[in-house]
């Protein structure tokens, strides 16, 4: 069994996933619009990873002993860059570029331009494979790195994501560790009103992966089980996680509605945000 | 460097591949192959033998296999992708292009049976584009080896090279051109013959380099001088031995195994237009889909024969000024 967390150590995992949270609108902010829901909802699985389950070296981002993270749903990149820029891997400073011109931080996640991002993600359904090509190659060389792999649940349409979902298990990558981030909304509306996701764990299952559904998936202490649990299961699988979780979790005006994925954010309703985020942080 | 006289290569390609890449699994320990069950088809079953573990049969799911390939390129590995050339280039150019080329992985893919070389297996299989749909991706190396000698040459250069490449690839009969051992370079075009005073310069491809060889000695009889350049490389292209034949001959024809809307002979247009416009004929496919047939149908119905190539070098030398 995995050592418990100390009350502090969740104390400081959830009080991380609230700063991403502001980061990331902050961010969004400078530019005016951006991919506001995904961030928030993904936020909570960036935080644990980053926190204690993942080995990186911000000042090696290169480092060969890291392990990888592809988040293929690319468009929620501004979580992952607040989350890297948190931890130190680039100046906080960056974060005030995204999408302006000559940036560093395009809107998608990019592996050349960002120090510790493992892959270029944007066309959706894509990062699922090259994850699962890294996994292999770890497993060949006899590497200890795991491999961590965030899908979306829109994302998950694409059919590319069940050639891999075939793949994975195969070739018995069990140092893959695969999230959906299920928040149930897609960028025209519900994923149920316009083409049905159904039971992903289900799904999953029956594709031959070591399944998890995470009720909350936004719950930090239930996502940092389930990675340990994924990482010591012996059954040769590869992991699912799937993660329920709340789009545009801690901003009231977009939370959950359909009007979550991209919307603009005015100075205005920065701050409005901010304070809603900060209570959030505030109350731990 | 030249072989004396144009013969059938005594192997396959696809065996000359397969011998190859056991060759270079030997010298490259990172060197992994990739496959969409198409490995009986390609007769690559022996490198599976001799490396199972570096062997990774996808099953038939392009657009992950070329993913999964780029993910083992990012971990260090080398990995020779193959599957036929329309659903390399049709069914996984995002993948190729996003995964691949934009995150600057280093894959090195293979398209099987170009052009009428796909025979029975007809229109569905029968790329006339495939290489026009990589020449669209930044920054990606293409190249169609021309014989054996050449195709050894070459995996061994996209071994020992970072980057994208696409090579296509026939997988049976080819004509031997070069003598074994020959050494090439990777975007420079082979001048495979130069008549003194050249009045026309060929710029071929693939199986086309045989066959404008061929047509040069029908034309030589009738005092027509010809120079022919094989333009194996596609991108980079050669821009210095076009433009130099255009100012030297005049006049160009381009044979490709290909459409002409995105193929070499657009490439080359491309560069004779912005340089030295000179009168250009263009032997390819023209806007049809395949079809099955025999490599000597398929090539009377697509305009890419011997004759065909000696009536559009005469065609070319008539429109000169």
């Amino acid at each position: 069994m995995t050592e418990k967390l100390t009350d502090d150590q969740i104390k400081e995992m959830r009080r991380f996933s609230w700063r991403i949270r502001m980061e990331a609108i902050k961010c969004i902010a400078e530019f005016g619009l951006g991919h506001v829901g995904g961030s928030m909802s993904v936020a909570d699985v960036l935080s644990v990873l980053y926190s204690d389950e993942m080995k990186y070296d911000p000042a090696n981002p290169q480092w060969e002993e890291r392990d990888r993270l592809v988040l293929s749903k690319g468009h929620c990149a501004p979580a992952l860059y607040a989350t890297l820029a948190l931890k130190g891997f680039f100046p906080m400073e960056w974060l005030k570029t995204m999408n302006k011109n000559g940036t560093h931080l395009p809107s998608h996640a990019d592996r050349l331009l960002v120090p510790g991002i493992d892959m270029s993600a944007g066309s959706l359904g894509q990062g699922g494979s090259v994850a699962a090509g890294m996994a292999l190659a770890f497993k060949l060389d006899k590497k200890p790195n795991n491999v961590y792999l965030i899908l979306g649940d829109g994302e998950s349409q694409e059919g590319q994501v069940w050639e891999m979902a075939l793949f994975a298990p195969q070739h018995h990558l069990d140092n893959l560790i695969a999230f959906v981030d299920y928040n149930k909304l897609q960028l025209d509306g519900f994923c149920d009103d316009i083409c049905a996701m159904g039971d992903m764990a289900a799904k999953f299952e029956d594709f031959g992966w070591f399944v998890q559904n995470l009720e909350d998936g936004n719950d930090v202490v239930a996502i940092h089980e389930a990675i340990e649990t994924a990482k010591t299961q012996t059954t040769g699988k590869p992991s699912m996680i799937i993660l329920n979780t709340i789009k545009g979790l801690g901003w009231s005006e977009i939370q959950g509605k359909t009007n979550s994925h991209a919307p603009a954010v005015s100075h205005e309703q920065l701050e409005e945000a901010l304070a809603e985020l900060q209570s959030h942080y505030d109350a731990i | 460097m030249i072989v004396k006289e144009l013969k059938p290569e005594a192997q396959e390609m696809r065996a000359a591949f397969c011998d190859r890449l056991i060759e270079l699994a030997e010298t490259h320990p990172e060197l992994m192959v990739l496959d969409a069950d198409l490995m009986g088809a390609m007769g690559t079953k022996p490198f599976l033998a001799k490396y199972p573990e570096r062997t990774v049969d996808c099953g038939i799911q392009e657009a992950n296999m070329v993913g999964v390939a780029v993910g083992l390129s990012l971990a260090g590995k080398i990995p020779f992708a193959h599957t036929f050339a329309t659903f390399m280039s049709r069914r996984a150019t995002d993948q190729i292009f996003i995964s691949g080329a934009y995150s600057k992985a280093n894959v090195k893919l293979i398209g099987s049976d170009p052009g009428i070389t796909a025979k029975t297996n007809g229109g569905t299989h029968m790329p006339f584009e495939d290489m026009g749909i990589m020449r669209g991706i930044p920054q990606m190396t293409i190249i169609e080896p021309t014989d054996i000698t050449m195709l050894k040459w070459v995996m061994g250069w996209m071994a020992d090279n970072y980057g994208m490449q696409y090579m296509r690839l026939v997988r049976r009969e080819s004509t031997k051109i070069y003598e074994d051992g020959t050494e090439f370079e990777i975007g420079k075009a082979v001048t495979v013959r130069d008549d003194a005073d050249a009045d026309v310069t060929i710029i071929a491809s693939g199986l086309c380099v045989a066959n404008s060889m061929k047509a040069a000695d029908i034309l030589a009889g009738e005092g027509i001088r010809v120079r022919i350049l094989d333009m194996f490389t596609w991108k980079p292209l050669d821009d210095e031995a076009v433009i130099k034949a255009a100012k030297e001959t005049g006049a160009i024809v381009v044979a490709e195994n290909h459409n002409i809307t995105t193929g070499l002979g657009a490439a080359v247009s491309e560069t004779v237009v912005s340089n030295a416009p000179v009168p250009m004929e263009l032997i390819g496919i023209h806007d049809r889909f395949g079809q099955v047939g025999s490599l000597e149908y398929l090539a009377e119905q697509y305009g890419l024969t011997v004759e065909d190539t000696v009536a559009a070098v005469k065609r070319a030398i008539a429109r000169k000024g």
